[in-house]
C-alpha cells in the first residue's frame, strides 16, 4: 500500500512527555482528546497544521522515556500516519506498531518540514515527491507488518488468538 | 548470513533459543514462551483494557504473572484507589498473584518471590524491568498491550538483540559504590549508546559485588536504551534463590565464540564517587564538581538502590548524627522483606532517630505521585535512576542522582557532599 502526506519535521530525541505531556496524559483515557495536545511543547500550532493522513519525521531516539502507551496513540487519534525516524527508542517503538501506528527507520535527514512524501509500506521505500529522492528503509518484519495490517496487536490477537509465526508468502 | 550456527551464541541468543524453539541469532524475530510476566499500578489499567479488547476469557499461566502496587501507594487520591481496585478484581478473577500497598517496588518483588530466575525470560510493563538481568534473566520492559498479549497467549515476540559487552576491572575504592559505576557507565556509554542492544556486564569488580550493588548497575541498563543488563550467574545468585523457588535454576553463559557488536572496558580502581545533575542522566560527573550545592531533600530507596546493603551504608553514615535543619531525608525500603531486615538490624530505628522519614516499601517519591514532592527552585538529592525534568512532580525542581552514600552524606550537611568525609568513623569494605 502507498500512502501519501505532507512531512512534519522534529528534531532528536522528542520523549514521551514532549508527545504527549503529562498535563493531559494522566487525566484522561480519551485519545481523540489527548489527540489534540500531541507536540505541543514543542510546536503548539501541531495540532492545527496537521492534516489527517500525514507524517511526522525526526531525528534519533524518537520515543524515549516511560513505556507509557499513551504516546502512539495519541499521534494516531490525531491523524499522524506515521512516523519516520533515524531511531526509535524500543519500547516506544513496539507500542507504536502494537497500536496500528507505523514506524519506520531511515535517513530522515534530506526529508525537510512540508515535504511531500510517498510511502510504499510493502517495500518500506519513501519517495520525497518534494527533492525527488527516494529513500529506503528496509521492509518491517513480517511479525510486525502482520501486526500492522490488523491495525494493532489487539486486533492481531482476536484474530489469530495469539501470536503466530510468519505466515507463508509473506 | 553464511554459517550462522558455527558462530556461538550470546546469553540473549540462547535464551530466546531454547523459549522460543529455534536457533535464534541477533536480528531474529522469534515468538517466545514467557517466564514469567510483571505490571505495575501505572501500567496494568491500560493493560487490563487491551486484554478486555482482545476478547480475553482467561490468562494462559496464571502462576507465571503478578501486577504490583507499588507507584501510587498507598493510594493519595481517589481516581486511583479505584484503579487499585480494578487490579484487584482482574487479579483476583483471573486467579494469579497481586502484591498489595506494602509488599514493595515491582521489581525488588518479583526478586523477593523469586519469580525472576537465572536463564529465564521475563517482562514487566515497567521499563526497568531490567534489573533482573543481575540474576541472569533476559528481562525487559514492555508496553500495556503487549503485557496484554503475553497473559493471554503466554508468550510474546522479540527481536533477538545484538549484545555489546562492557567488563569492569579494578578494585572500589572506600566511599565508592556500584551506583558510583552505574552512573559512570551511563556517563560513558550516554543515553542512547545502548539502544536496541543487550548488555553483557562482567569482569572482576561485577564478580566481587553482592548481588544488591549487581542490581543496581543492571537497573540503569534502560538508561542507556538497552534492552537487557545481562549478568552471568555465580554462586552469589545461586545461593540468593535458595529457598525462594523450586524451580530447578538454569544459569546461562555466553559460548566463548560468541559474536558481539562492541566491547566497552572500564578499570574502576580510581573511580571517585560520582553525581548524575539535572535533567539528563548521562550528565556524570564527579561527586566534586557539584560539592556544595544545597539540597532539599533526598531520597533512600527505589528499585535502583533501596536493598539492605543500600540501607545499611546510608545508617551508617547518618548513624549518630543529624539531618540538616530544613532538610527532608526520605528512606523507602524496596520490598517488605527488605524493610523486615532493615528492622531487625536496627537501621530503621537509626534513620528515624537522625531525623529522617521512613515510608513503606514501595516507589515512595520517585515518579512524583505521592510521598515527598519537591516544592519550586528546590535541588533533592536520590539514588533513584531517573532527573527528567518533572520526573517527581515539579518541573520547578532539579534531580541529582547518586549513591546512597552520598546522598545520606549529604542530607547531614544540607549539601551535596562527597561521602568519604563521612566515613572515617568506620571502616570501609
Ligand atoms: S522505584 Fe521509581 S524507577 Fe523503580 S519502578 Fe518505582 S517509579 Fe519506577
Amino acid at each position: 500500500m502507498v500512502i501519501k502526506g505532507k512531512a512534519h519535521r522534529f528534531g532528536d530525541d522528542v520523549n514521551t512527555d514532549y508527545i504527549i505531556s503529562g498535563r493531559y496524559k494522566f487525566k484522561t483515557l480519551d485519545m481523540n482528546e489527548l489527540g489534540r495536545h500531541v507536540m505541543e511543547d514543542l510546536d503548539p500550532e501541531f495540532y492545527e497544521r496537521l492534516e489527517k493522513g500525514d507524517f511526522l519525521v525526526a531525528g534519533k531516539n524518537f520515543g524515549c522515556g516511560s513505556s507509557r502507551e499513551q504516546a502512539p496513540l495519541a499521534l494516531k487519534a490525531a491523524g499522524v500516519a506515521c512516523v519516520l525516524a533515524e531511531s526509535f527508542a524500543r519500547i516506544y517503538f513496539r507500542n507504536s506498531i502494537n497500536n496500528g501506528l507505523h514506524a519506520l527507520v531511515c535517513d530522515t535527514s534530506g526529508i525537510a518540514d512540508g515535504d511531500q512524501l510517498e510511502i510504499d509500506l510493502e517495500s518500506g521505500t519513501i519517495g520525497d515527491v518534494t527533492t525527488g529522492a527516494e529513500i529506503d528503509s528496509g521492509p518491517l518484519p513480517g511479525v510486525m507488518r502482520g501486526i500492522l495490517s490488523e491495525g494493532g496487536l489487539v486486533e492481531y490477537i482476536k484474530k489469530y488468538g495469539g501470536l503466530v509465526a510468519e505466515r507463508e508468502g509473506e | 548470513m553464511e554459517g550462522k550456527s558455527a558462530v556461538g551464541k550470546t546469553i540473549s541468543e540462547k535464551i530466546l533459543s531454547t523459549h522460543s524453539g529455534r536457533d535464534a541469532s541477533a536480528g531474529n524475530i522469534v515468538i517466545a514462551e514467557l517466564d514469567f510476566m510483571m505490571a505495575q499500578d501505572g501500567t496494568a489499567p491500560l493493560a487490563i483494557r487491551s486484554f478486555e479488547r482482545m476478547d480475553g476469557t482467561a490468562v494462559a499461566h496464571p502462576e507465571r504473572a503478578a501486577f504490583c502496587i507499588d507507584h501510587s501507594a498507598p493510594s493519595p487520591l481517589r481516581a486511583v484507589s479505584d484503579l487499585h481496585d480494578l487490579m484487584r478484581a482482574f487479579a483476583s478473577r483471573y486467579g494469579f498473584e497481586l502484591n498489595d500497598v506494602g509488599e514493595g517496588v515491582c521489581h525488588q518483588v518479583m526478586l523477593d518471590k523469586g519469580h525472576a530466575l537465572p536463564g529465564s525470560l521475563v517482562i514487566g510493563a515497567d521499563s526497568h524491568t531490567c534489573t533482573y538481568g543481575a540474576v541472569n534473566a533476559f528481562a525487559t520492559g514492555v508496553g500495556s498491550t503487549d503485557l496484554a498479549a503475553g497473559l493471554l497467549s503466554g508468550s510474546l515476540w522479540f527481536k533477538v538483540p545484538e549484545t555489546m559487552t562492557v567488563t569492569v576491572s579494578g578494585a572500589l575504592g572506600p566511599g565508592v559504590f556500584a551506583k558510583d559505576v552505574a552512573l559512570m557507565m551511563v556517563g560513558g556509554i550516554t543515553a542512547d549508546g545502548a539502544t536496541y542492544h543487550a548488555l553483557e556486564i562482567g569482569g572482576e569488580t561485577i564478580s566481587a559485588m553482592g548481588l544488591d550493588g549487581r542490581l543496581t548497575i543492571s537497573n540503569l541498563a534502560v538508561e542507556m536504551g538497552a534492552k537487557a543488563g545481562l549478568m552471568e550467574a555465580d554462586e552469589k545468585t545461586l545461593t540468593f534463590f535458595r529457598g525462594r523457588t523450586d524451580a530447578a535454576l538454569e544459569p546461562v553463559s555466553p559460548d566463548p565464540d560468541a559474536r558481539y557488536v562492541e566491547a566497552v572496558e572500564f578499570d574502576v580502581s580510581d573511580l571517585v564517587p560520582q553525581v548524575a545533575s539535572p535533567h539528563t542522566v548521562d550528565n556524570v560527573s564527579a561527586v566534586g564538581e557539584v560539592e556544595g550545592t544545597p539540597v532539599a531533600e533526598g531520597l533512600i530507596g527505589t528499585c535502583t538502590n533501596g536493598r539492605l546493603d543500600d540501607l545499611r551504608v546510608a545508617a551508617r553514615i547518618v548513624e549518630g548524627g543529624n539531618v540538616a535543619p530544613g532538610v527532608r531525608l526520605i528512606v523507602a525500603p524496596a520490598s517488605r522483606e527488605v524493610m523486615l531486615g532493615a528492622l531487625a538490624e536496627g537501621l530503621i530505628e537509626v534513620f528515624v532517630e537522625a531525623g529522617a522519614v521512613v515510608v513503606p516499601p514501595g516507589c515512595a517519591c520517585c515518579v512524583g505521585t505521592h510521598q515527598g514532592v519537591p516544592g519550586d527552585g528546590e535541588n533533592v538529592i536520590s539514588t533513584a535512576n531517573r532527573n527528567f525534568k518533572g520526573r517527581m512532580g515539579n518541573p520547578e525542581a532539579f534531580i541529582y542522582l547518586a549513591s546512597p552514600a552520598t546522598v545520606a552524606a549529604s542530607c547531614l550537611e544540607g549539601r551535596i557532599t562527597d561521602p568519604r568525609r563521612h566515613f572515617d568513623k568506620c571502616p570501609v569494605p
